[in-house]
Formats: C-alpha cells, sequence, structure tokens
C-alpha cells in the first residue's frame, strides 16, 4: 500500500515542473504542454485523497479536470494557428502587442 | 512491497520525462515524452484503484489532447530556426525556477510527515458503476455545465481559427 504522502510529493514535483517550464520556455505549443503537466499533477492529488477517503468524488472531480483540459487544449491550439497565420511565429518573446 | 516497486517505477518514469518536457528542445519530442508521463500517471492511479480515471486518462489525455497537439505541432511544421529562438537563460527565468522549486521543497517538506488512516475499500471501488452511480445524480449539475462548456470551446476554437474572422 502505497501511503497518500508519496503521492503528494509525485503530484508537488510534477507542478513544480510544470511551473518551471512555464516559466522559461518561450515555444507557445511547450507552455501548454506544461500547463498539462500540471493539470495532471493536480489529478494526482486528487486520486490520492479520494483514495484514502474511500470515496470516489475525487474522481468525479478528476473527470471534471480533464474535460476542462480538452476544452483548454482546443482553445488554447486554435489560438496558436491564428497566431501562427497573423505573425508565422510561436515564440512568446515575439508576441508583444499589449506589451506597455 | 510489488505495489510499492510498481509505484516507484512509474514515479520515476513520470518525472523523468516530465524533466524531458521541459528542457526538450524539439517540441515533438516533449509531445512524446508527455504521453509518457501521461501512461505512467495512468499506472499511479490503477494502483490506488482509479481504474475508470486510469482508463479515462490513456483515452481522453494520451489519445486524443495529445494527438491534437502533435497534429498541430506537424500542422505549424516549425524549422530550425524557429526552435532555436527559445532565448538565452537570462536572471529572470532563473528566478522563476527559484520559485518553482522553493515551492516543491516546500510542498515536499510539508507533505513527508502526512499520514492519515486509509479507509477500507469495498469491491468494484473506482469502476464505472460507482462513478456513473455518482455522476448522474449528485454531480448532474456539473456534468451539464461541463457539456456547456466543450460546446463553447468547440465553437470558439472554430471561430478563432477561421481564416477570415
Amino acid at each position: 500500500m502505497v501511503s497518500t504522502s508519496h503521492l503528494l510529493i509525485l503530484s508537488a514535483v510534477l507542478f513544480s515542473l510544470g511551473i518551471a517550464g512555464v516559466v522559461i520556455r518561450r515555444n507557445a505549443i511547450v507552455v501548454m504542454m506544461c500547463i498539462e503537466l500540471m493539470l495532471n499533477a493536480v489529478n494526482v492529488s486528487f486520486v490520492a485523497f479520494a483514495r484514502q477517503m474511500g470515496g470516489v468524488d475525487g474522481h468525479l472531480i478528476v473527470f471534471f479536470v480533464m474535460a476542462v483540459a480538452a476544452a483548454e487544449a482546443g482553445v488554447g491550439l486554435a489560438l496558436v494557428i491564428a497566431l501562427f497565420r497573423h505573425k508565422a511565429t510561436v515564440n512568446l518573446d515575439e508576441v508583444n502587442l499589449m506589451k506597455g | 512491497m510489488f505495489e510499492q516497486i510498481l509505484f516507484y517505477f512509474f514515479a520515476i518514469v513520470a518525472v523523468i520525462s516530465a524533466v524531458n518536457v521541459v528542457a526538450g528542445k524539439n517540441p515533438i519530442a516533449c509531445a512524446i515524452s508527455l504521453i509518457v508521463t501521461l501512461g505512467a500517471l495512468a499506472g499511479v492511479f490503477v494502483l490506488q484503484d482509479a481504474h475508470f480515471v486510469a482508463t479515462i486518462q490513456v483515452l481522453v489525455y494520451a489519445g486524443a489532447i495529445m494527438v491534437l497537439f502533435v497534429f498541430v505541432i506537424m500542422l505549424l511544421n516549425l524549422g530550425p530556426e524557429d526552435l532555436d529562438k527559445e532565448g538565452r537563460f537570462t536572471r529572470l527565468k532563473g528566478v522563476g525556477v527559484l520559485f518553482a522549486m522553493a515551492g516543491a521543497a516546500l510542498l515536499i517538506w510539508n507533505f513527508a510527515d502526512y499520514s492519515a488512516a486509509m479507509a477500507r475499500i469495498g469491491p468494484g471501488y473506482g469502476g464505472l458503476e460507482q462513478i456513473s452511480g455518482k455522476l448522474f445524480t449528485e454531480y448532474i449539475i456539473p456534468f451539464e455545465a461541463i457539456s456547456v462548456l466543450l460546446m463553447a470551446a468547440v465553437v470558439g476554437a472554430v471561430v478563432i481559427a477561421k481564416r477570415e474572422l
């Protein structure tokens, strides 16, 4: 039996890797992949606590998180395609239209 | 004991390929690494008796969402000159990574001695019958809200990616 704390540590490591990726990467598609990584880290926590409590409510929330992630990926990749069509780049440093 | 070994195997695979997602040069390599991470996490979910979640993870995440990512990467067809624009490792990025690592250390320090009694689970825990029984009674309003959200996302994606608005 794996204890809950091991799963929480795995979740924390994956979430921090996702944050680091969002901060240091400049490719828009890779940044979105790092966001997916963070969402999955949170799912690990939900499943761990659901197992510890003995209910399946956490599994349902994971189900909803996955649906939101699918919606986010669809709209985000559409934005990347629109961006590439207008500026011919996916580098986030070159997208500074609204930079003050 | 066997369960522990499997958990450590899946956890190490997930973390190593997650590092590859963050550090990889080629977007396709990042996408493949992310698929490996998602598969390893599906294994972790199975070890936690979350069989339905593990199935959905493989079908929806590793299957559908990652295919969309790979499809878009192939569609954009970035050349080497686009991929080399990743930029230097500036001081600001270093600060960001430092903050992420400090957050990770804080979380790990707090979680390391977390312990609580495991609830006893009956047969069929995490299976389709239990999940759907709750999904269509107690969680029916969030479920309907999710369907509206997906509809809005489909319409939004079509409008945004259209050639002329």
